[in-house]
């Protein structure tokens, strides 16, 4: 029984691995195919993280662009090479770092670094309740943000100046590789002991606390996991984007993560991961057109021009937010199971139509 | 006085900043008393009326343009209140608050569809935009009517809240929102209402604001737009007084502390104050103690 519930999951894995290799060998690499899927990876991963605090632990947390901040500067600062850095921290003599560090290893002492930022923040932040919290991690994002771009930590930070010629990925395996075995490790926390108690303090703290669940701790430790992800997510992100700026990692971009989660139902795991790409292909790629001066024959279609397709897209999330508020998945997970059962069932029904005409 | 006489400039400054964020803050500080709702999209109602007064202004006279403007500025919070937290009223707190951030996204959208992202003139006010010298330092006119103005209207709000029928209707609903349903107070025409005077305060707010600034980006609401609910909840959110004070408070310090040459951290200091008033006095100064009933 296990074998094949092993080899039901690790099969569509395997096979989704499979599969972006062949689109690798066959498209050319400026696809948008790709752009959609290296950056939905990585908002995969950063969704997933927030869904972990919003979702399951309740945690109404909007600091997750500061911890990504983090995340991606710590990944930038322990990998630009010895030889780049001269060039890099031009404004403060080549920097104070002095050593550089492999890649997978930046990425999990991103993670780390974010996670102690969080446990501190946490401690005095995480007594604080519902829309309190919001606007108080809010703010933390927001010193975060002015801290390093502080000129007394240029030679660390760089101060306001962009960090860049770290290493970066040119497959999609590797962010999906990434954000896949993080995302794993979120769903088997999600499906322990500790994953329980973190759904139990959602739903009722009173009565987590009366059944002796150490509220306190269980919030700490939701908040500093989340946060170590959001990290991991920072650094993929920066080795995307190839550079790195604290300036960019405002309020909206903790928005639009919030927007996925919402999109893709609050405490669903896998409707994190679909909406992130949804959004990601939606905003990058399917409403380009919108953007665009188009002609037809002689007309000029109307309203088309830059931004409008951010205005369509706001739109479409304003009436899911509004309608849909469940969003994809509600709280159910996607599974393969489910799927065939759905075309079973319709095929089921079509044919029974067919009888009865 | 040597002291003062270094700092007036950006004493000053930081009082009529301050001025602004006071009629930014009661309008978050309303809703939040009425609805417990953070009106994430306040900020970029501010900034909408910014860009409103660009476009009227460049083809309509001011005294034509300054009413329609605020008058559209109303009519905008009206609408997001009736069409983005209206239809939410029964679902989780949440549900409303991502409402909010989601039309805050929207406007920002739209502002950056119209303008296409570019930074435009705010056009000159006369009067208001002329220089005046204050005790040897010269600064603008809009820096000496902003605390007046200020003043004059949270007067006539705090005067409408205690003494008109109302003013009644809002404290009950602020105080128990089904009891004065029960009462016979049309709750909805109550909460239109306090979007309506947020949404009016805010157009004054903007028009100062901007008259000082000079440029409007898309992105202009959001900074003011949180410091103003930091000033909300510092003075005690629901409370008109406290907001006013802690807007002033955080005006002045952002001020100083850029007069001290620490500019990057205006901003953030505004947070950490957040922070400390939270874990020290969550209620803020003026708050009402609340009590969780199991």
């Amino acid at each position: 029984m296990d074998m094949k519930k092993l080899i039901k999951t690790a099969g569509p894995i395997a096979l989704l691995f499979l599969l972006l290799f062949v689109l690798e060998k066959t498209l050319p690499t400026t696809s948008m195919l790709f752009v959609v899927l290296k950056k939905g990876a990585i908002y995969a991963l950063v969704a997933v993280s927030m869904n972990l605090l919003n979702g399951f632990t309740g945690l109404f947390s909007l600091g997750q662009a500061g911890f990504m901040l983090i995340g991606a500067y710590t990944y930038g600062i322990l990998t630009i090479p010895l030889e780049a850095r001269e060039a890099v921290y031009q404004y403060f003599d080549g920097g104070i770092v002095s050593f550089t560090v492999p890649v997978l290893v930046a990425i999990a002492a991103a993670g780390l670094v974010t996670a102690v930022f969080a446990y501190l923040i946490g401690l005095p932040v995480l007594r604080l309740k519902s829309d309190y919290l919001a606007i108080a991690t809010l703010g933390f994002a927001e010193i975060i943000r002015a801290v390093f771009q502080w000129d007394k930590l240029g030679p660390v930070t760089n101060g306001s100046n962009l960090l860049k010629r770290f290493p970066v990925f040119t497959s999609t395996l590797f962010p999906f590789a990434v954000a896949g075995v993080c995302i794993a490790v979120i769903v088997l926390l999600i499906n322990s002991s500790y994953g329980r108690a973190f759904k139990a303090i959602r739903d009722d703290e009173i009565a987590a606390e009366a059944m002796g669940i150490n509220l306190a701790k269980h919030k700490q430790m939701s908040f500093t996991i989340s946060s170590f992800f959001a990290g991991i997510g920072g650094a993929l992100l920066a080795m995307y984007q190839t550079t790195v700026q604290a300036a960019a990692f405002r309020a909206t971009m903790t928005y639009e993560i919030l927007l996925i989660v919402v999109i893709g139902g609050i405490g669903s795991v896998t409707g994190s991961c679909l909406a992130s790409f949804l959004f990601i292909a939606c905003s990058e790629w399917w409403l380009r057109f919108l953007d665009e001066v188009t002609y037809i024959g002689a007309f000029q279609v109307p309203l088309l021009s830059s931004g409008f397709r951010k205005v369509v897209f706001s739109v479409i999330v304003m009436i899911i937010v509004l309608f849909y508020s469940r969003g994809i998945m509600g709280t159910k997970e996607f599974s393969l199971d489910a799927l065939f059962r759905f075309f079973k069932k319709r095929f089921g029904k079509t044919k029974k139509e067919d009888v009865a005409g | 006085m040597g002291f003062l006489e270094t700092n007036l400039p950006y004493i000053m400054a930081g009082v009529s900043v301050g001025g602004q964020y006071a009629l930014i803050a009661i309008g978050y500080t309303m809703v939040y008393g009425i609805l417990r709702l953070i009106n994430f999209a306040h900020g970029d109602i501010f900034m909408a009326a910014g860009f409103m007064m660009v476009y009227l202004s460049a083809s309509l006279p001011l005294y034509l343009s300054i009413p329609l403007v605020i008058i559209l500025t109303v009519l905008l919070g009206f609408l997001i209140e009736r069409s983005a937290y209206a239809p939410l009223r029964k679902a989780p707190r949440m549900s409303i608050m991502i409402s909010a951030i989601g039309v805050s996204y929207l406007i920002q959208n739209c502002a950056w569809y119209i303008t296409s992202g570019l930074a435009k003139q705010y056009p000159a006010i006369p009067w208001i935009s002329e220089s005046v010298t204050v005790f040897s330092s010269t600064t603008k006119m809009v820096t000496v009517i902003t605390p007046v103005l200020t003043f004059m209207l949270v007067a006539a709000l705090v005067l409408l809240i205690k003494h008109t029928k109302f003013g009644m209707a809002m404290r009950a609903v602020s105080k128990d929102f089904e009891t004065s349903q029960l009462m016979g107070i049309k709750i909805n025409s109550v909460i239109s209402t306090t979007f309506i005077i947020g949404s009016f305060l805010a157009a004054v707010g903007s028009l100062l604001f901007f008259s000082n600034y000079m440029t409007v980006t898309p992105t202009a609401g959001s900074m003011p737009g949180l410091k103003a609910f930091v000033a909300a909840v510092f003075g005690g959110i629901g409370s008109i007084p406290g907001a006013v004070l802690g807007a002033f408070i955080i005006g002045i310090c952002e001020n100083i502390i850029k007069g001290l040459g620490l500019t990057t951290f205006s901003d953030a200091f505004t947070f950490a104050l957040l922070i400390i008033i939270l874990i020290a006095k969550p209620t803020g100064l003026f708050g009402e103690k609340s009590t969780d009933k199991v």
